[in-house]
């Protein structure tokens, strides 16, 4: 038998969450150290999976199946293509750049991680479900986690309202989407909920159009959609540095795939019919987004909404439903995750110092800590699109397949470059570099060795990929090339 | 040398990132060591750029030394480098001011370490510019330069000034790094879009395949005519390339980035950095636009012609040496886009590639004195803390060497015949005398008041009463400051005497260029 690898990986982080538990709670190195060594091994065989993805063949691959719940179809089953893969990489590495930048984290570790693995559990999950019910299930165990997440370790004004906020959106979402979900159970006649057999269903017209927005609203609520964004930054802010890392970085994209691979995928007709005006959303989403980023005066918030922007950009890219549009939201997904987690990252390494956000407070920090100010700069170019950075490689094809579908929401979508570059620059001349203002003076130090290796994996990513496309583009436009059939065949 | 042969232009572009990398790894207190090993290392793309230039085939129609390979294939574009006349000579103008902007870079202070890999990126990035042949593999360059040249002018610019920005006061040169980067992205916007649409619509970003492949979409595009489409996009690269160069009224950024930049930041700016734009409607506008080019010709003959006007007298009218220079670059570059566009007007004829010829040689010749000057500028800054002209006066006494150096390098930007400037502007003015008379005759005019600004210039400085104040605190230029300078005076002298080395290798790619 194959080694199950995607299984292997999926369930690494909550076996580490067991043994971290039965890790006596005073123990708190003993913990990070076992945190680590899981995340470590999570991370390798990710990069395992990605790189043995066979490209010439395509389609999906690692298959593992096994009966869960015959009698009402519903199997464990899971898989790669070349949409996820780079999604489960992302994981990866965002999970073990977080478990580094957590090490500080004095109040109860124990369980801080356990409820991270936990979380990241359900994100692998997500990301290899090739069963609908096993989606759903995963994405729940994605989400419950958060809030006690933030609720517990999060800042401490707005963590309550910020919890609540985000699980009830997101549960709302769920439900929404589990209707369509069900719908398409029901409907199908196939008596599974397996989406391999589902893409080829050939669900009628009508039914299609009816229930797409159900489907793909309710996922998109967790990619940030415009006008159901709101619980994104408040989310952001309140959560402790590496949960905004998995959240923005990771969890983000969640509710992109899952409207991607259960929305469009399954059902391509109601795409056809609904994507011209919910482009007219993702195009608020970007413009707006980067417009309400700028006038922020807290760092974390800026970034917040800067997510909100460039998921816009993800959801855009698959509302052309072309080919370039769609590898560009691939990309855009991996590219944005590591960006923002790195972000994040700066964000509460700057906040743990001086414990303030205020962008007019800040300043300087470029002598204290360079390479966070150095992986600042770096994240910020990516997110500018600037050429030889990731963004650019994925925001271009973006834009092209606009250009091939509609010309006037290019012409209008890069404002937004504008209107970031402006922010980013700010962000940058202000914080990182000019004077370091007294009241921070004498108690301000470097970050630890830990930090920086978490910031410099996270910048090499993204220069790798900027300075070399095919790192990741071919696997990417394989998936596309899936997707792309079923629209076809549509 | 076979390895060396194949790979040249890659090994020219990319040996500034690897001198970054081995400057990265020197620590950071040893400045002295950082300082040498970054003057040496300058030297190793220099030394290529001679191998390629002496064995570059002056015969030869097209592209030289191409080299193609994998890099974004799913959108159509490729890694695809190559030189003709025009890109080698810019090339040379950039690896040759390099190390001499890296000489005059020694006296900085601050940060020294990260100073120098900035340089060596941009360096890598005006490199990147002049040799792709690629549409996007262009931009992407074109874009990454400007990230070395704002943290270079916000970090290490000029530390005195303060402007009021929405009320509230940020340094001068912080604002100068912010104009320059905003200025520069918002022309690059349309150029993005306009790329992107070429991409869409040809399916190729290949240089050589969209000269044939745009040029023959006839019909319409996005439902609107196809000559309309072209018209936005041409007017979008032009506005990009336009900021860049500048060309009036787009040029407001550049007195303040040079102004505030570090005397090498400078530099390279006037002497490269605003060659970039003038290459972009060379290598891009004329070839992909020509129809369009030559129907909208007058109008940029009009804005060149203001440049130089405005140019001139906004020169004259400044008290703050680098500030004249600075708006000097604005009148001189205004003679490059005129070449440019009485080139595109009457294309295909021999006043075309006179006009062109000209325009190619002055953007080679503004990069030789332009950087002297603003070196120049520099080396006196350094020693009297002040860039007021009213402050100097009668120094010649005191510092005769450098005045010599002053008045020559002046010279040579004023065009007096026998130095280099005078070739290319006549050049230029020969070309476009037949073709816009009334426009050229206003240049000539032009002309005039450059000879009144380069004069106003050195009387203030080496004329009149000596000002008491500085005798026996100004010290002569050094021995470091001469090898700077000495360069660039003989391409000077050299190309003033006998152009004919450089027009052979420029005149072929400029007659093949339409």
């Amino acid at each position: 038998m194959q080694f199950p690898i995607l299984s292997v990986i999926v369930f690494t982080p909550i076996v580490a969450a067991i043994i971290i538990l039965l890790i006596p709670g005073e123990r708190k190195t003993e913990v990070r150290v076992t945190a680590l060594a899981a995340a470590a091994f999570a991370l390798l065989l990710s990069i395992w999976a990605y790189f043995s993805y066979d490209i010439q063949a395509g389609g999906y691959q690692f298959l593992e199946t096994y009966a869960w719940l015959p009698s009402a179809g519903i199997s464990y089953q899971v898989g790669i293509d070349g949409m996820n893969a780079p999604l489960v990489l992302l994981t990866g590495i965002v999970m073990f750049t977080g478990v580094l930048i957590s090490w500080k984290i004095d109040d109860r570790p124990r369980e801080f991680f356990a409820f991270l693995f936990l979380l990241a559990t359900g994100v692998f999950g997500v990301f290899v479900a090739l069963d609908l019910f096993m989606l759903f299930f995963f994405y729940e165990i994605a989400v419950f986690p958060m809030y006690l997440l933030i609720a517990i370790w999060g800042w401490k004004e707005t963590r309550e309202y910020a919890a609540m906020k985000l699980t009830l959106y997101l549960f709302i979402g769920s439900v929404v989407a589990l209707i369509g979900a069900l719908a398409m159970y029901f409907t199908s006649g196939l008596g599974t909920f397996n989406m391999l057999a589902l893409e080829q269903a050939g669900f009628s017209s009508n039914f299609q159009i009816i229930v797409f927005p159900f489907v793909f609203f309710g996922f998109a609520v967790l990619g940030g959609i415009f006008p159901f964004h709101n619980w994104s930054p408040d989310g952001h802010v309140a959560a402790p540095t590496a949960v905004s890392m998995f959240h923005a970085g990771v969890l983000m994209k969640l509710g992109a795939f899952a409207a991607l691979r259960v929305g469009i995928m399954l059902l391509p007709q109601g795409a056809q019919f609904h994507m011209p005006w919910i482009i007219v959303l993702t195009l608020v989403n970007v413009v707006y987004g980067a417009y309400i980023a700028m006038v922020q005066s807290d760092f974390k918030y800026v970034i917040g909404f800067s997510s909100v922007s460039h998921m816009g950009l993800v959801l855009m890219g698959f509302a052309t439903l072309s080919q370039d549009g769609m590898l560009g939201a691939g990309l855009q997904m991996f590219s944005h995750g590591i960006m923002t987690a790195l972000f994040f990252a700066v964000v509460g390494m700057v906040y743990d110092q001086v414990h303030t956000r205020e962008i007019p407070r800040l300043g300087g920090f470029r002598k204290i800590m360079p390479v966070v100010a150095v992986a600042f700069i770096v994240g910020g170019l990516v997110s500018m699109g600037m050429p030889g950075f990731s963004g650019f490689v994925a925001e271009f094809p973006i834009f092209m397949g606009l250009w091939a579908t509609y010309p006037w929401v290019a012409i209008i979508a890069v404002i937004s470059i504008v209107i970031t570059a402006s922010y980013i620059i700010r962000i940058i001349t202000k914080v990182f570099f000019g004077k370091i203002p007294d009241e921070f003076n004498d108690h301000v130090q470097d970050v630890s060795v830990l930090d920086k290796l978490a910031l410099v994996v996270l910048s090499a990513v993204l220069i790798g990929i900027g300075v070399y496309p095919p790192l990741m583009v071919p696997i990417v436009s394989s998936g596309v090339e899936h997707i792309l059939r079923l629209l076809g065949g549509a | 040398m076979g390895f060396i042969a194949d790979h040249l232009l890659t090994l020219i572009l990319f040996s500034p990132v690897l001198a970054a990398v081995i400057i990265f790894l020197i620590p950071r207190d040893q400045v002295r060591v950082v300082k040498w090993t970054a003057f040496i290392l300058s030297f190793i793309p220099f030394v290529l750029t001679l191998i390629l230039w002496l064995n570059f085939d002056r015969q030869e129609l097209g592209f030289q030394f191409q080299e193609q390979a994998i890099w974004y294939q799913a959108i159509g574009s490729s890694y695809h480098v190559g030189v003709d006349g025009i890109s080698l000579s810019m090339v040379l103008l950039t690896t040759l001011l390099t190390p001499l902007a890296i000489l005059a870079s020694f006296t900085i202070k601050d940060q020294v370490k990260s100073y120098m890999i900035l340089f060596f990126l941009l360096e890598m990035g005006m490199l990147g510019v002049f040799l792709s042949l690629d549409l996007l593999l262009f931009f992407v360059f074109w874009e990454f330069g400007l990230v070395p040249m704002f943290f270079l002018i916000s970090q290490w610019g000029s530390e005195k000034g303060e402007r009021e920005v929405f009320g509230r006061k940020i340094q001068a040169r912080t604002y100068a790094a912010f104009k320059f980067i905003i200025y520069t992205m918002a022309g690059s916007l349309g150029l993005l879009l306009a790329i992107q649409m070429i991409g869409v619509v040809a399916g190729t970003f290949n240089y050589q395949e969209l000269l044939v492949g745009w040029d023959s979409i006839q019909g319409s595009l996005f439902g609107i005519p196809a000559p309309i489409v072209k018209t936005i996009a041409f007017w979008a690269f032009v506005i990009a390339f336009a900021i860049k160069v500048p060309v009036w009224p787009f040029h407001t950024w550049l007195p303040d980035a040079h102004t505030e930049a570090p005397t090498a930041g400078s530099m390279i700016l006037a002497g490269v950095l605003l060659k970039l734009g003038a290459y972009g409607f060379l290598r891009f506008v004329l070839p992909l636009y020509p129809v369009q080019a030559k129907q909208y010709a007058g109008v940029l003959a009009f804005l060149a012609v203001m440049a130089i006007i405005f140019g001139a007298f906004a020169a004259y009218g400044q008290s703050d040496f680098k500030r004249l220079v600075a708006y000097s670059s604005v009148n001189h570059m205004g003679f490059v886009v005129l070449g440019i566009a009485a080139a595109a007007f009457a294309a295909n004829t021999q006043n075309a590639t006179i006009a062109l010829e000209g325009a190619v040689l002055q953007m080679f010749n503004h990069g030789l004195s332009a950087a002297g000057m603003f070196f120049l500028v520099g080396v006196i800054y350094e020693r009297t803390h002040t860039r007021n002209l009213n402050e100097y006066g009668g120094l010649f006494p005191l510092i005769p060497v450098y005045g010599g150096i002053l008045i020559f390098t002046s010279m040579a930007s004023l065009g007096l015949p026998g130095l280099n400037g005078f070739i290319s502007e006549f050049l230029v003015v020969r070309g476009s005398w037949p073709v816009f008379t009334a426009f050229t005759a206003l240049a000539m005019i032009g002309l005039l008041f450059t000879g009144a600004y380069i004069l106003k210039g050195i009387k203030q400085v080496l004329h009149g009463p000596l000002n008491e104040k500085w005798v026996g605190h100004l010290p002569e230029i050094n021995v470091r400051e001469i090898f700077v300078i000495a360069p660039l005076m003989i391409l000077m002298l050299w190309i003033g005497v006998w152009p004919n080395w450089i027009l052979d290798v420029i005149n072929w790619a400029v007659m093949t260029l339409f």
